[in-house]
């Protein structure tokens, strides 16, 4: 299991490589960081039933560490009511915005899988 | 400081912020993440809100110092308890502990009752007279009753018609007069008016009760006499009670003189609003609720008994630096179910690190599934999107709503299943429980 260590010295080297970054981007606060920020809190959501993060092995799947494109790709079935034998997903999905979904997608296949 | 099992280093610079989609961010992060990591939060109650936000809080920022207070060392589910009511689930499986939190998240438990809250001095006293100071207070101490305002249901007459409404020995007292009633006996359960704890929870309720009386003493009767005219997944539940359990179960509604003034748990007697005189052989009566006492001792509760709140982080609206989740507070159209608590901690947890790390709350949306059993392989669900629309809670449109009516069993037995996978789901988010330990 990987591990967290929130030195002052990680933080300190942290800081250093932003402010590098911050010099060389124009824009740090894009849109695409922000919704990707924002995605790492709606994301919580969906561990009430799939798990912490997304993990939990049950008759409902985990999603953390699955391909970027079959998550969105199933979230976007669910939304159009195009996944054959779905239950509760199509009426949760349809509450979120395709950019939401999108950046959903990519938040949970960026996590390690169990 | 403390190493944090369990999460990556990446991931917990992204939930602080600190890391977008694999850029980085927030030059200033050093003084902020000082100010961060001597900041102390109390959370108060350790259910589904409570146990979640202290959790995640140290998830989204490990360097806070978190104590959880909960007087219970072990905390019993009420979402299942109705399985356990109609002979499916043995009660030790509702069971929960702290472990997982203070071996794996660094929360701090003390198992103590906050008996009061100097919003001065920001400390709270505990039932063993100790004083704990906080920068961020949490309070999800679930509800109280009104005890009386039903006329004759106080504590008194709760050991002869128990409520069953909070999870423990009410739950395990209702089962044995069940268990001791006779075949062709009569059960009545008192459902009061909105708002209350769980929608859903009487209708499942009579539903588990009648899948055990048809298999144990058929001969006998549901009554279930409410205060309203409606409620929820109705039309799935009068679907299935009619697939599963015939005329089973009879639903007197408020307009049918279904609402109940007055209860003798004595003599096991209801009085409706007509003056009708009900008696049962089991008397199950889920009185009318308020938020927990500590929310009025800290002044964060108006006059309707609930906790009013700023949609967006659920700080009080009364209290500044007191945010308050779950059943106690006014946050329709949001359910009052464990689900909403466990989903609210999390967006609250995250504005309360934002907050102290000197940056603006996230933008929220809240999810909430609400699964019922009507019977074995017959699950049924309530489902809603919520986000803060011009200042207040909505649903968003177009979305959420019931399974549909008239769906296949097999559409039933899924939902069934997946209302066992969702219970292992959230006790995993919560207490850290692993399915089968
Ligand atoms: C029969 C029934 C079935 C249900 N089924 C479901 C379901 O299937 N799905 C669902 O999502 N929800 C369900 N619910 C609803 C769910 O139980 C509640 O919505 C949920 O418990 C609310 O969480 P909470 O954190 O607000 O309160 P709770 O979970 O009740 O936690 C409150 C905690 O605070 C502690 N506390 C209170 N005061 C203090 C104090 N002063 N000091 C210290 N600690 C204190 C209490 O000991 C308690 O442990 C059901 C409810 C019932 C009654």
């Amino acid at each position: 299991m990987k591990q967290i260590l929130l030195t002052a010295g990680v933080l300190a080297v942290a800081a250093l490589f932003a402010g590098v970054l911050v010099q060389s981007a124009p824009e740090p606060e894009s849109g695409e960081v922000v919704l990707a920020d924002r995605a790492a809190v709606i994301a919580q959501s969906c561990a009430a039933c799939h798990g912490t993060e997304g993990r939990l092995v049950t008759a409902i799947p985990p999603i953390a560490g699955r391909p970027e494109a079959v998550l969105h790709a199933q979230l976007v079935a669910f939304k159009k009511d195009q996944m054959p034998g779905a239950t509760v997903m199509p009426r949760l999905a349809k509450g979120f915005t395709d950019e939401e979904l999108a950046a959903l997608a990519r938040y949970f296949s960026e996590l390690p899988p169990e | 400081m403390k190493a944090i099992p369990g999460i990556s280093r990446r991931e917990a610079l992204r939930l602080l912020g600190v890391v977008g989609a694999g850029s980085l961010l927030g030059a200033a992060l050093p003084l902020k993440a000082r100010s961060l990591g001597s900041a102390r939060v109390v959370v108060v109650g350790g259910g589904f809100g409570g146990a979640t936000a202290a959790k995640y809080l140290k998830r989204f920022a490990p360097s806070l110092d978190v104590t959880l207070v909960e007087p219970q060392r072990r905390f019993y589910t009420c979402p299942f308890t109705n399985l356990y009511l109609g002979g499916l689930r043995d009660f030790e499986s509702l069971g929960h502990d702290y472990r997982q939190l203070t071996d794996h998240y660094g929360v701090t438990v003390v198992h103590e009752r906050a008996e009061a809250v100097d919003t001065e001095r920001k400390e709270i006293r505990l039932s063993g007279g100790a004083a704990l100071s906080w920068d961020r207070l949490v309070l999800s101490p679930g509800i109280d009753f009104r005890w009386g305002e039903l006329e004759g249901y106080d504590e008194a007459a709760a050991v002869k018609a128990p409520h069953a409404w909070k999870a423990g020995p009410q739950t395990m007292l209702l089962r044995r007069q069940l268990e001791a009633m006779p075949d062709g006996g009569t059960f009545i359960l008192v459902a009061p008016d909105n708002p209350f704890r769980c929608p859903p929870g009487p209708y499942e309720r009579v539903s588990m009760i009648a899948h055990y009386l048809r298999t144990e003493k058929p001969r006998s009767k549901i009554l279930l006499l409410d205060a309203k005219d409606s409620f929820s997944k109705q039309g799935l539940f009068m679907e299935g009670w009619k697939e599963n359990y015939g005329d089973l179960i009879e639903w007197v509604p408020r307009s049918s003189d279904g609402r109940v003034l007055r209860v003798d748990a004595g003599r096991l007697e209801v009085e409706t609003e007509f003056g009708e005189i009900h008696r049962a052989d089991v008397l199950n009566v889920v009185p009318p609720q308020k938020a927990g006492f500590i929310a009025e001792r800290a002044g964060v509760a108006d006059e309707t008994g609930w906790v009013p709140v700023n949609p967006k982080t659920f700080e009080s609206t009364r209290v500044p630096g007191i945010y308050v989740i779950g059943d106690a507070t006014q946050a329709a159209p949001m359910p009052k179910s464990g689900f909403v608590a466990n989903t609210q901690a999390k967006i609250t947890a995250r504005a309360i690190a934002a907050d102290l790390a000197g940056k603006a709350p996230p933008d929220p949306k809240w999810a909430n599934t609400c699964y019922s059993l009507i019977a074995p392989g017959w699950g049924i669900t309530v489902a809603g999107v919520y986000d803060v629309h011009d200042g207040n809670l909505r649903e968003v449109p177009d979305s959420g709503g019931v399974s549909p009516l008239g769906a296949d069993r097999s559409f039933r037995a899924r939902e069934a299943t997946y209302a066992e996978a969702w219970y292992a789901g959230i006790a995993h988010d919560t207490w850290g429980t692993r399915p089968g330990a």
